[in-house]
């Protein structure tokens, strides 16, 4: 039986830098040595944006992990994503409230796998050797440059799911094997002790979630360590800026586990800025339903971000029937 | 360099804060969990984080617990201290569709299951059905993930930014 593959419109490889160059719709996108190089059609005119390719790929690789995420994933101030769960919109300008005014904004809706397909392809062939964009500044090579090999390592981790709490039998694994980050060369990895009575050997469990949390080997890319029905414990490790502005299609929580996230927030809708939040260990702070965040962690924090995935709620948020706040008082 | 991971304690924590553009400080719900543990009393549920029926509480764990119970899995999380979980299998576990945990008050009929000590950054599973008690010889806090329940406490106004 044949299968359908989404087909990616790309280029032949440019003779004089060597990347590929993608058509997505409507949309063009090129990069070079420096920059990735967005176009679009609109007031009857070929519009152009322009942002460094390092923090394309960055964005790019989060909206590929996440696919698409919750919500809206802005590249930067003008192009992103916005997920409708099997139908994904890529836009520029349109939720900017200065290009949105001036109409020079365009939005073009895709199937999911058209999308990822070209998405992937793009991180394929942009990425270069040596250049993770899993990873913090300080942990990897150079993305710029003319096309130097590729790293498809880096950009094909396997992603794993929990179904209820990692190291748990035939759940998701623990992370023994994996390395203590440098940044946490300090965090205890002593383990809880379990001591069962006869009977009941392997019906208790418990793990160091700061121990798991220590050998993660990527930045801005949450896993899943507990599940409550719809609830689901996300924790993460921050290092430098969250490569996207997160728009919320539902309340999200934070809870700081470790050193310090300063954020962002600006509105959903026009990038107008709200607030500035700095969360030190212990704090908890809710964003609401209608904002979009950006984190800045100078020493590698650990986040535990916290989701509620209860079907149905990006329509109940837009529709007003839940309030964009998630307490009243 | 020397490295230096900053946790959060009871005697040790300092709370954020957030600068405003427009808005309301209140819409972050916004509150440190050391700060709701040193506030509480011993093993008072004192829910920070809220999503619908979903919810984060904060104990303080000070001395011995009364023994709890749920009809689902709760986690939780030690933040602070060395808390030990006993555990008994109950012959009559609560009901799967109520949510959040029951006060349980003394020993529930069951075989012992055993024990786990925690210390700062350990997680637990406290498994639907199982009853379970906290000790803890010097304070600490637990972070616990549930559903609200008929423990909950809810005092944001006395615990978040204004």
């Amino acid at each position: 039986m044949s299968v359908a593959l989404p087909k990616v419109a790309a280029s032949e490889p440019s003779n004089r830098i060597g990347y590929r160059s993608f058509r997505l719709g409507k949309f063009e996108l090129s990069r070079d040595e420096y920059f990735v190089t967005v176009h679009w059609p609109a007031k009857g005119a070929r519009r152009s944006h322009q942002l460094p390719a390092d923090a394309f790929l960055r964005a790019c690789m989060r909206d590929v992990a996440w696919n698409f995420f919750y919500g809206w994933v802005n590249f930067d101030h003008v192009i992103g994503t916005r997920n409708h769960y099997g139908k994904v919109d890529f836009y520029a300008g349109t939720f900017n409230g200065t290009l949105k005014a001036a109409g020079v904004d365009y939005l073009e809706q895709f199937d999911s796998e058209h999308i990822m397909a070209t998405f992937k392809a793009m991180l394929r062939d942009w990425v270069n050797e040596g250049f993770d964009p899993f990873a913090a500044p300080v942990e990897t090579g150079s993305a710029f440059g003319p096309k130097q090999g590729d790293n498809l390592g880096a950009i094909e981790r396997t992603r794993i799911a929990t179904r209820r709490m990692p190291g748990l039998p035939g759940d998701s694994p623990l992370r023994d094997d994996m390395a203590i980050n440098r940044a946490f060369a300090d965090v205890p990895q002593d383990e809880p002790e379990i001591h069962a009575e006869p009977g009941f050997e392997g019906q208790l469990h418990a793990f160091s979630l700061f121990k798991y949390l220590s050998r993660s080997d990527v930045t801005w890319n949450p896993s899943v360590t507990a599940v409550c029905k719809a609830s689901l414990a996300c924790p993460t490790t921050e290092e430098y800026i969250l490569p996207v502005f997160h728009g919320n299609d539902r309340v999200e929580w934070f809870i700081q586990l470790s050193d310090e996230i300063v954020w962002d927030v600006a509105d959903k809708n026009t990038g107008a800025p709200r607030a500035r939040v700095t969360m030190k260990a212990g704090d908890v702070a809710a964003m609401p339903a209608d904002i979009r965040h950006q984190g800045y962690s100078t020493k590698r924090s650990m986040l535990y971000v916290w989701e509620n995935v209860t079907p149905g709620l990006p329509q109940r948020y837009e529709s007003g029937e839940l309030p964009p706040y998630p307490v009243e008082f | 360099m020397q490295v230096h991971t900053v946790f959060g304690s009871l005697a040790d924590y300092t709370k954020g804060s957030i600068e405003l553009v427009s808005g309301e400080a209140r819409h972050y719900v916004f509150s440190n969990i050391f700060e709701v543990a040193a506030t509480s009393k011993p093993y008072e549920r004192i829910v920070v984080g809220k999503n619908m029926e979903y919810v984060q509480e904060v104990m303080r764990a000070e001395g011995v617990s009364p023994w709890f119970a749920c009809g689902h899995d709760e986690f939780a999380l030690c933040m602070d201290g060395e808390i030990t979980v006993d555990f008994i299998k109950m012959k009559d576990p609560p009901d799967a569709e109520k949510n959040g945990a029951v006060l349980l008050g003394e020993a529930p009929e069951g075989p012992r299951m055993g024990h786990v000590k925690l210390r700062r950054g350990h997680q637990v599973l406290l498994a639907a059905g199982n009853a379970y008690r906290f000790t803890a010889d010097r304070t600490g806090v637990l972070l616990q993930q549930t559903v609200l329940g008929e423990l909950s406490v809810q005092k944001w106004r006395e615990i978040c930014l204004l």
